[in-house]
Parts: C-alpha cells; sequence; structure tokens
C-alpha cells in the first residue's frame, strides 16, 4: 500500500502528462486547464440564479393568491408535486421538440422544480403568522394590503427564506444536468470526460461550492432581514 | 403554428413508437426498442431497489437507534440538506472515477443518494413517539432494542416510509445516467443517443417519466396500506401535516 502511494507520488512529482495519463488528482494539470471551467461555472450560476428569481416571482404570487382564496392550495400544491415527480433529464428531453435546445429549455424546467419550495414554504409561513398580530395589526386599523406587506410577509420571512435555500441547492444539483437540454453548465464538463479524477474534482468541487455560496448567502439574508430572530434564539 | 405542432406530434409519436416497436439501431448493426426496453426497465428497478434497500437497511436501524437515545441530532437532520447540496451527478462522477465503472459503484453511489432523506425521517419520525408510550413499554419490561422494534419503529413507519418513498423516486430518477457508469438503465437509450437515435432518446425519456409517476404513486397508495389502523383513526390531523415531505425537510432545514 505504501509502496503504491509512493509510486503515486512519484509520478506526480514528474511531469503532469504521467499524472494524467495514470488518471491521479493533478495539480499541474488543474493549475493549467482551470480557465476552461470558468464560463461553465458563470453559466451554472446563470442558471441557477435566473430560474430561482423566475420561480420566487411565480411561486410567491400564487402563494399570496392562495393565501386569500383557500380554495386554490389543494390544486396547487398538487400541481407543483406532479412537476416536481418528473426526472429532471427527462423533462429536458422532453421539453426539447417544444422549445429547442437551449437556455429556454434548461430555465422552464428547473423553475418548474423550484415551486414546490417555495410555494409550500410561502404558504405555511403565512398561516404561522400568530393570530394575534392579525387582530392587532386589524385593530390599529391597517389595510388588507398594509396587513400583508408590514404584519404577515415580515414574520413568515424565515420560512420563505428557508423555502429559498432549499430552491437554490437543489436546482444547483439540477442544473448540472441541463447539459441534456443544450444548455451547458459544470455537468456538460463533468459529462466530457467522467472517469478522469481531476476532471471531476474540479467541476464536481465548484458546483457543490456553488450550492454552500448560494445557501450561505441566503442565510446571511435571512439574519439581516430579520433581527428580531437573532435577539431571542 | 401548424408545422411547428405537426413536427412536436411528429416526434413524440416517433419516441412512443420506439417504447413498442422494435427497429434497426442507427448503426444499423442490432435491433433496439421495442422489446429491448423491459430488458432495461428491469434493469433500470433492479439496480434502484438494491440501492434503495441497501440504504434502508443502514440508515433505518441507525435512525431508530439515535432517534431512542436522542443523540446525533443535528446530523441525523442536517443530512438531508448536506445530501442535497451534493449534485446527484458529481456524486455518480466521483464513484466511477475512483471506483470505476460497474453495478457496484454505481449502486453505492444511488444508495448514497437515498440515504440521508430515509435517516433523517427515521429520526425525526422516531423523536416524535409520545414518552408516554415509551414509558409504558418499559414499565411493562421491554428491553430498549424491544422498545424500539414493536414501539418506535410501528408508530414512526409512516414517516419512515415517507422517506423511503422520497429516497426511491430520487433513485429511480438518477438511475437514468447509470449508463455513464456502464450499468444499463432506461437511460441507456438517452446516453447512446448515437446507436439508438433521437426517437431512442425521447422515447426512453417518456418511459422514464411513466415508471417514475407510476412508483411513486404507487408507493404513495403503499404508505396508506403500512400506516397502522390506530394512527390513521382519530389523530389524523397532526399526523397528516407530517406525512407531507416537503413540510418535513422545511422543518428539518428551519432548525438552527
Amino acid at each position: 500500500m505504501s509502496a503504491l502511494l509512493f509510486a503515486q507520488i512519484q509520478f506526480q512529482s514528474r511531469k503532469g502528462n504521467t499524472c494524467v495519463a495514470e488518471n491521479g488528482l493533478c495539480p499541474d494539470w488543474i493549475t493549467h486547464n482551470f480557465d476552461r471551467y470558468v464560463g461553465p461555472f458563470w453559466q451554472h450560476v446563470f442558471l441557477t440564479v435566473t430560474s430561482v428569481a423566475i420561480g420566487f416571482v411565480i411561486a410567491f404570487l400564487l402563494a399570496l393568491l392562495a393565501h386569500r382564496k383557500r380554495w386554490l392550495i389543494p390544486p396547487l400544491s398538487a400541481t407543483s408535486q406532479i412537476l416536481y415527480g418528473i426526472p429532471s433529464i427527462a423533462l429536458f428531453l422532453l421539453l426539447l421538440p417544444l422549445t429547442g435546445r437551449g437556455n429556454v429549455t434548461a430555465l422552464i424546467a428547473l423553475v418548474s422544480y423550484t415551486l414546490i419550495f417555495i410555494f409550500v414554504n410561502v404558504s405555511t409561513g403565512l398561516d404561522g403568522v400568530p393570530p394575534d398580530a392579525v387582530d392587532a395589526a386589524r385593530g390599529m386599523g391597517l389595510s388588507e394590503r398594509q396587513l400583508l406587506w408590514r404584519v404577515e410577509v415580515p414574520l413568515a420571512l424565515p420560512e420563505i427564506l428557508a423555502g429559498l435555500r432549499i430552491a437554490a441547492t437543489t436546482t444547483v444539483g439540477l442544473a448540472a444536468l441541463a447539459f441534456f437540454a443544450g444548455a451547458g453548465g459544470l455537468g456538460q464538463e463533468i459529462y466530457a470526460d467522467i472517469g478522469f479524477k481531476s476532471n471531476v474534482v474540479v467541476a464536481g468541487g465548484l458546483a457543490v461550492l456553488l450550492a454552500v455560496i448560494l445557501d450561505l448567502l441566503i442565510l446571511g439574508v435571512q439574519r439581516l432581514l430579520t433581527p428580531w430572530r437573532r435577539a431571542t434564539s | 403554428m401548424t408545422p411547428v405542432l405537426a413536427s412536436v406530434i411528429d416526434d413524440f409519436s416517433g419516441g412512443i413508437d420506439f417504447i413498442f416497436n422494435q427497429r434497426e439501431s442507427v448503426s444499423g448493426q442490432t435491433q433496439v426498442g421495442g422489446h429491448e426496453m423491459i430488458h432495461l426497465t428491469l434493469n433500470h428497478l433492479a439496480l434502484s431497489a438494491a440501492a434503495v434497500v441497501v440504504a434502508a437497511a443502514i440508515a433505518v436501524p441507525l435512525g431508530l437507534y439515535l432517534g431512542h437515545y436522542g443523540k446525533g441530532e443535528f446530523a441525523a437532520i442536517n443530512a438531508s440538506n448536506v445530501g442535497r447540496s451534493i449534485p446527484t451527478l458529481v456524486l455518480l462522477a466521483v464513484f466511477i472515477a475512483y471506483l470505476g465503472v460497474g453495478f457496484i459503484p454505481i449502486m453505492i453511489s444511488l444508495a448514497l443518494l437515498a440515504l440521508p432523506p430515509i435517516l433523517t425521517n427515521t429520526f425525526v419520525g422516531t423523536r416524535q413517539v409520545e414518552g408516554d408510550s415509551v414509558d409504558a413499554a418499559r414499565g411493562m419490561g421491554m428491553t430498549e432494542a424491544g422498545i424500539m422494534r414493536s414501539v418506535e419503529l410501528p408508530l414512526a413507519i409512516a414517516i419512515i416510509f415517507a422517506g423511503v418513498r422520497v429516497a426511491t423516486v430520487n433513485v429511480i430518477a438518477t438511475a437514468t445516467i447509470a449508463p455513464l457508469g456502464s450499468v444499463d438503465s432506461l437511460g441507456t437509450p438517452i446516453i447512446s443517443e448515437n446507436v439508438y437515435g433521437a426517437d431512442g432518446r425521447l422515447g426512453a425519456a417518456i418511459a422514464v417519466t411513466v415508471l417514475t409517476l407510476a412508483i411513486s404513486g404507487g408507493l404513495a397508495v403503499l404508505q396508506r396500506a403500512v400506516t397502522p389502523r390506530g394512527l390513521k383513526l382519530g389523530r389524523g390531523e397532526p399526523r397528516q401535516r407530517n406525512r407531507v415531505f416537503p413540510s418535513l425537510r422545511r422543518r428539518a432545514q428551519t432548525t438552527p
């Protein structure tokens, strides 16, 4: 075992090509080839951020609507559940005949997967607002619109942003398959040479890094927007 | 508009035709589609089932143990969150690059994918069993292992099964990319488009969608069946809420 390890170190201490031929994790190769991951990385960021943003607008508005008209909740959540149940690779391919290869197809599929998390969380967040707070706001003479934006939405923010976090990390993972729709991204790089350790580690590492960064970013926003939660916890 | 619609219908009927009728491959050497789809579907299901069984065999006892003794709450709750931030393609690619291709590495990577939701749900399900029931069992002289097996497991089974269902659906969807690791599944015509053609690719996508939705629906029915009758009666409301997995995940996520 140690002899084998030593042999590997030997290979790496020589020139990059031997390491690549041996299918190792090659620092030289990575530094020389890092440039080709930059484009796909930003494409991945674009796909994720755009689809989460569009999905948020759609699901948030639907949840507000369902908050007023309760009977809409079962059909809307059932629809988003069914959309979520379709395997992502299949959905990319099923959309191809309709919308062609490229970003549009990828975004339609990715947006449809974000809906469930945001819709469910906004709904439960709004439902969880204490009735006392709503009564007090009404007693102070707030209109329905003021009540929504000044009391209900702020109090539901932790839930809403939690839903956004789940949507963001999930979408990073699904966007890794967007190359089936011809939309590139880090998945394309992984797929191009899936047996090569250096390639898989760099492209995969960037994808995981992106998920973690987005997660922490939204967590930071949540802490900034809900200072009262910090005081109590 | 009309020519677009016609070409869409044409594409889809080609895909459906591929599922039901065998044809020559693109290179013209072998027969693909039709009968072959049965073989691919069975392989797809065998691979998925093996992965879920392995994951459940590890996650259910572990979740019961951790839940019973109240240990490792942070790890058990956050397993799903960590699992979600690792893209499935990355998980599969790491196993292929480091362990090589074949049934075992692919099955293990799919099992790892299935593990977090089952673990989190088993833990949460065990924790929310009422203390009174556990105390009563202990007072009757049951051993700790007996309590886990005969009291906590049945009372948590609905939530555990919800986790198994989510895991199974995820695994079946992801088994589509198993051919990247040289394991045949319904994804084979998708990955090897040069052999199967555009019809094969679309046909396989349709087949995977139908299979996943069917299994998901079937497991939802089964989930009702495995829920002990006592849990369905009388205490419908809180149970109902717990059984919806996304809300459970949300709760897990919000735990600071």
